[in-house]
Parts: structure tokens; sequence; C-alpha cells
């Protein structure tokens, strides 16, 4: 249906518009078609019948048309009373005059002149007839008669009338029929919207549209049940999925949060409790070779040196776990962050700290110009110091230390790195790098406490970046990383850059 | 004892930590005039003259007092709320003086309002020199208003 004022309607309305204008039409087409018959049959039925009085007329004026008498034909004619359409009726001689003639009394009386038009004709609201008169095969003269077509017509007005009046109360009728009738067909598919909308707006799938009739109509009405049945189903399966989940997820949340606190619980008593001790071991070891010196033997004192630089490695092993554990439970806060100032930084640092111990090695530093990336700047200088400060330990028998720090691209994320030409490692045990208290190297050789790396993966992790190294015993080491930075980012940042 | 002016109020439990503290006041020649309490309720009953203290003379109050954070009964954030909550208390510098530097200890210090809080070092020789800086600091380099000024203003 393409008239736009029912395109919105309902169905009941599109079904009652379809009728009534089919009903209307077909109504109006049966009634043309009889009125037109009708009157076209009355019209020849009339004819004929004309033809016929004027046979009889013809046959009746023969006589008088031979002796010439008018009374006689006048006399004929005027029988013509009995029918009240005929108008006028004349007999003309053969030669073209009147002879006689007939009038009805509303009418002219004077006849047309004789013509030798077409024996019948139709004209307006009059029919003409005009015909020879013969005696002996030989025409004597000719009538003419004009008959009012008045009859015809009102019948034709009635009949119209009739028929306009059948359509009007028939499709009154149908308007009344069909209000009642909608059920059949618009009740079931309102009742189906009325569902679907109930469905989708309450998003309750037990909800199932009453099925009140079959046919097409019952079929989909099943189907759209079935259809809920299996949704709900579905929906169904998916909630329960869903409770299950968040229920597992609320008890392991709730593991967790214990075990976190424990593990809080442990680590703050560690920071207090471990270290006291380890603080008095040291103070009076200090205190006692002090205040000893001189008289106790040179290897007591000695005994007291180890006591000192035990407890001292032993603090520093518990400062770096609890930094392990610190690093674990606290949250990333990224912000754009230059790295080559933050590199920079922490190569001053330590080379301050070299300074204070005595240290006058000197180390080539090839710093490349670094991005500025989205990290949180607290944690990735730890991972800088702790990257930057292996590699000066680890290239202590080196004659010419070189570290090397600088990014690439690679798949699209920059991965920074820090190359070394220290002692390295054997890739064999790689795998073991990133462990917590992992060590590759004895401690008299290399002093550590084996959790910075462990602090540098849980940082790199904590970002979403990997971390590797590729290392060659005797030959050096390269310790790569990413920051788990988004690629447009990374990527503006390096143009800005 | 109690009529002596105290300058230190060393607030701590730990016997060897009060032994390695005098020690390294006494090596600065800091150790003059300490008092040392070993638990919070002490170092109240000390600040506000109460039990064992009721003969303490309140119009001078300690220059300085070095807490620890743990400590028995009350610890040593709960002295501080109490110090900070009283007016007869609340000017006094107190310098937090703990083991560990854990970010929620630091938080809550400040936010209840200390004046330091420095983590002891674990090498002594470290902790002597941090001692002296802070004996020099708060009692010779820093001025705290006359005891009058606020003793006896009690709510």
């Amino acid at each position: 249906m393409t008239i736009p004022l029912l395109r919105d309607s309902s169905v009941g309305r599109k079904l009652t518009f379809v009728i009534l204008s089919t009903c209307g039409l077909a109504l109006l087409l049966a009634g043309v078609a009889i009125v037109t018959a009708d009157s076209f049959l009355l019209r020849s039925a009339l004819e004929k019948d004309l033809q016929a009085l004027a046979q009889i007329v013809a046959d009746n004026s023969t006589a008088a048309l031979a002796f010439d008498n008018a009374q006689d034909a006048q006399q004929t004619l005027a029988s013509l009373r009995a029918r009240p359409n005929m108008q006028q009726a004349c007999i003309y001689r053969a030669n073209g005059t009147v002879l006689a003639k007939y009038a009805a009394s509303d009418a002219t009386s004077e006849c047309p002149p004789k013509t030798e038009r077409a024996p019948t004709r139709i004209d307006g609201m009059n029919l003409f007839l005009s015909r020879p008169i013969l005696l002996n095969k030989e025409v004597v003269g000719t009538l003419y008669f004009r008959y009012q077509l008045g009859e015809i017509s009102a019948r034709t007005r009635l009949y119209s009338l009739l028929v306009g009046i059948i359509a009007i109360c028939s499709m009154l009728l149908a308007v009344v029929l069909f209000s009642r009738m909608p059920r059949l067909i618009s009740e079931p598919i309102s009742k189906l919207v009325e569902t679907a909308h109930a469905v989708s707006t309450n998003g309750d799938y037990g909800i199932r549209a009453a099925k009140t009739t079959g046919g097409e109509l019952g079929i989909l009405v099943d189907s759209f049940n079935e259809m809920l049945g299996h949704i709900q189903r579905g929906d169904a399966d998916l909630r329960k999925a869903q409770d299950e989940l968040e229920q597992r997820v609320a008890e392991r949340t709730n593991e967790l949060e214990s075990v976190n606190k424990e593990l809080q619980a442990f680590t703050y008593s560690v920071a207090h409790d471990l270290r006291a001790p380890l603080r008095h071991i040291d103070a009076f070891s200090r205190i006692l070779s002090e205040e000893a010196r001189g008289h106790l033997p040179p290897d007591c004192m000695k005994h007291l040196d180890r006591i000192v630089r035990a407890t001292q490695q032993m603090g520093q092993l518990v400062d770096d776990l609890l930094n392990l554990s610190r690093v674990g439970r606290q949250e990333v806060r990224r912000q754009t962050t230059g790295l080559t100032s933050l590199v920079d930084e922490v190569r001053k640092e330590i080379k301050e700290v070299a300074v204070q111990s005595g240290s006058t090695r000197s180390v080539e530093w090839q710093i490349a110009k670094l991005p500025f990336v989205d990290c949180d700047p607290g944690l990735v200088k730890q991972v800088y110091a702790n990257l930057l400060s292996n590699a000066v330990k680890y290239t202590r028998p080196r004659d010419r230390a070189i570290i090397e720090v600088g990014s690439m691209q690679s798949n699209g994320q920059p991965v920074f790195y820090v190359k070394d030409n220290g002692v390295g490692f054997s890739m064999k045990y790689a795998n073991k790098l990133f462990g917590v208290f992992q060590r590759l190297h004895r401690q008299e050789d290399f002093e550590g406490t084996g959790v910075g790396l462990a602090t540098v993966q849980r940082i790199i992790h904590k970002h979403g970046g990997k971390i590797w190294a590729e290392a060659e015993l005797d030959k050096g080491a390269a310790f790569y990383f990413t920051l788990g930075l988004e690629e447009p980012d990374a990527k503006e940042l390096l143009i800005a850059n | 004892m109690t009529q002596r002016e105290v300058e230190i109020l060393l607030v701590e439990d730990n016997p060897a930590d009060v032994e390695l503290a005098v020690h390294a006041l006494r090596h600065n020649n800091l150790a003059n005039q300490i008092e040392v309490v070993r638990d919070g309720e002490e170092a109240l009953d000390f600040l506000f003259g109460r039990g064992a203290f009721n003969q303490r003379d309140m119009e001078h109050p300690p220059k300085l007092v070095l807490l620890d954070l743990k400590l028995p009964k009350l610890d040593g954030l709960e002295v501080l709320r109490e110090m900070r909550d009283d007016p007869r208390t609340r000017p006094i510098p107190v310098v937090i003086l703990t083991t560990s530097r854990e970010e929620s200890d630091l938080v809550r210090s400040y936010s209840i309002g200390v004046n330091s809080y420095i983590q002891k070092p674990l090498n002594f020789d470290d902790f002597r020199d941090t001692v002296r800086q802070l004996g020099l600091y708060w009692l010779v380099v820093n001025q705290v208003p006359p005891s009058r000024a606020f003793a006896g203003k009690s709510e």
C-alpha cells in the first residue's frame, strides 16, 4: 500500500480501506454496466416497437394516400394519442407535401420538410423515425415520427439512483460489519505486536502471545512464541552463567582481598619488625667495634665487620623485597613523561653513588634521544635505575665499559633497550632472569639481591608491556621492553618529539 | 626528676632502641635532658601531667617529642592525635622516628599534623648523623612560642 496516509495506519484500517474500496469499485462498475445495458436494451426495444407501430400506421395509411384522403390519414395518426411520448407524426405524399399530421398537445404542429435522412436517428432527447409508405412495392408517401425519449432517461436516472443507494447502503453495511470483524485478522496481529512490544520494553521473555486463530497468523504466533521460548532459555542460561560468574568473582575477590590484607599486614610487619633487629645488630656491632678497638684481636674486629656487612646486605634485601611488594600493590599512574631527561637523571644518580663509594671507573654512555611516552614516571624510573645500575655493575671487569640506551619501532610500538658490553650471561638461563632471588652470578663476583629484575618485570607487566633479554656469555647483554602503549598515542608522541 | 626541665621526650618501647637513641644523643652531646617513656599512655600522662607525672611542671613542655609509631597500649598516631587535639600540647614539635616508611603511615602522620617524619636508617652511623641533625635543628635552630602563651588553656 503506497498511500502515504495509510502507511502508518493499523492493519485493521488498511484492511477496511482495501475491502471498502474494492467493494465500492465493484458495485460502481456493476451499477454502471447494469444501467448502460438496461438503457441500451430499452432503447432497442423501443425502436423495434416504434418500427412496428410505424409499419401499422404506414399500412393503414396506404389507402388514404392512394385517394389523397387527408381525413382518413388524420384519423389514423390520431390513434397515436395512446402513446403519450409520441410528439409528432406526419404523413407526406410522394411529392413531399404533408397529407396529414399529428402533434402532442405541447409540441409544435408544423411538420419538418421531408428529408432523405437515415430511417432512424436519435438526436438529444428525441428519436426520429422516417419510413417510406409502400403500395404494391411502390413508394406512395413517407411516414415521420418524433418520439420523446424522456421515458428512458427517467428510467436510467431511477436506475442510477437505485444503484447509488444500494452502493452506499452496502458500503455502510460493510463498514458496520467490518468494524466488528477485524478480530479475525487484525486482532491476532495487534496482540502479537503488543506482546513483542511488552517483551522489548520489559525484557521479560516469559510473556507469550495468545493464539486465537489458525492459518498463517496462527503459525506466526506459534513461531513467535517458540522464538521467545528459545530466547528465554538462552537468557536464563546466560543469567545463570552470569550469576555463577559473579558469585565466583565475588568469592575470588574476597579471597584476594583477605590474602592482600594478610600480605599487607605481613609486609608492614616485615618493614617494622624485620628491620628493627637488623638495625640493632648493626648498631651494637658498630658500638662494640668502636668501644673495643684496641682491646680485641684483629680477627674479632674482622668478624664484627662481617656482621655489619651481612646486616647491610640483609637490610638491602628487606628493602628490595618491600619495594617489590609495594610495586605489586601500587597503581600505575600514567602521565606524559620525557624519557630522555628521566634516563639522564638516573645516570647522574648512579654516577653520584659511584663517586660517593670512591669509584673512579669511567663508563661510556651512548644515550639516544628517547620519546615522550605515557607511563608512570616513578615506576619507569625504577626500571631504568635497575637496568642501568645492572649494566654498570656487570661491565665492571671491562676497561672500556659501553652502555647504550635507546628505542626503536617494532610492530608499530616503541621498544626501549639498554645494552652493555659487560659479562653477559648464557641464554640457557634467560628464563631464570626475572625470577625473584634468581641470580646468574656469584655474590662475591657481583653483589645483588636477585630482586631487581623481578621488580622491573613487575613494573613492565603492570604497564601492560613486555620485557626480554638477549645476551651472550662474556660479550654483553641487552634488555628490551615495551610499555603497553596504545599505538596512536605512542606514534603521536614520537612525532611530537 | 620531675622538676627538671625536659628538652626531649623520647617515646620508645624497645629497650635496644631506647639505648641506641640515647647513645646517639649522648654521642652528639644532646642527652642532657631526656625523658624516656615506654608506651603511648605514659607519653600522654607525661605531656598532660597525669598519673605518675602529676607533679610535673606544666610550665615547661618538652622542646621536642621523638615518637615511635608501634607502641603498646596507644600507638604513636593516637598519641599524636591527642596532642594535636589539645591546645596545651598542640604547639609541641613532634618528630616521628620509626623503622618503616610505609606510605600509609607517612600520609596519616602528616594529615594529623606531625612536624617531621624520619625513617631510622639501617646503618648506625647514618642514624647517629640523623639524630645529630634533628637535635641541632629542633633544639637549637627552631623557635617555639613561650609556654605561658598556651599553658593552662585547657578545653
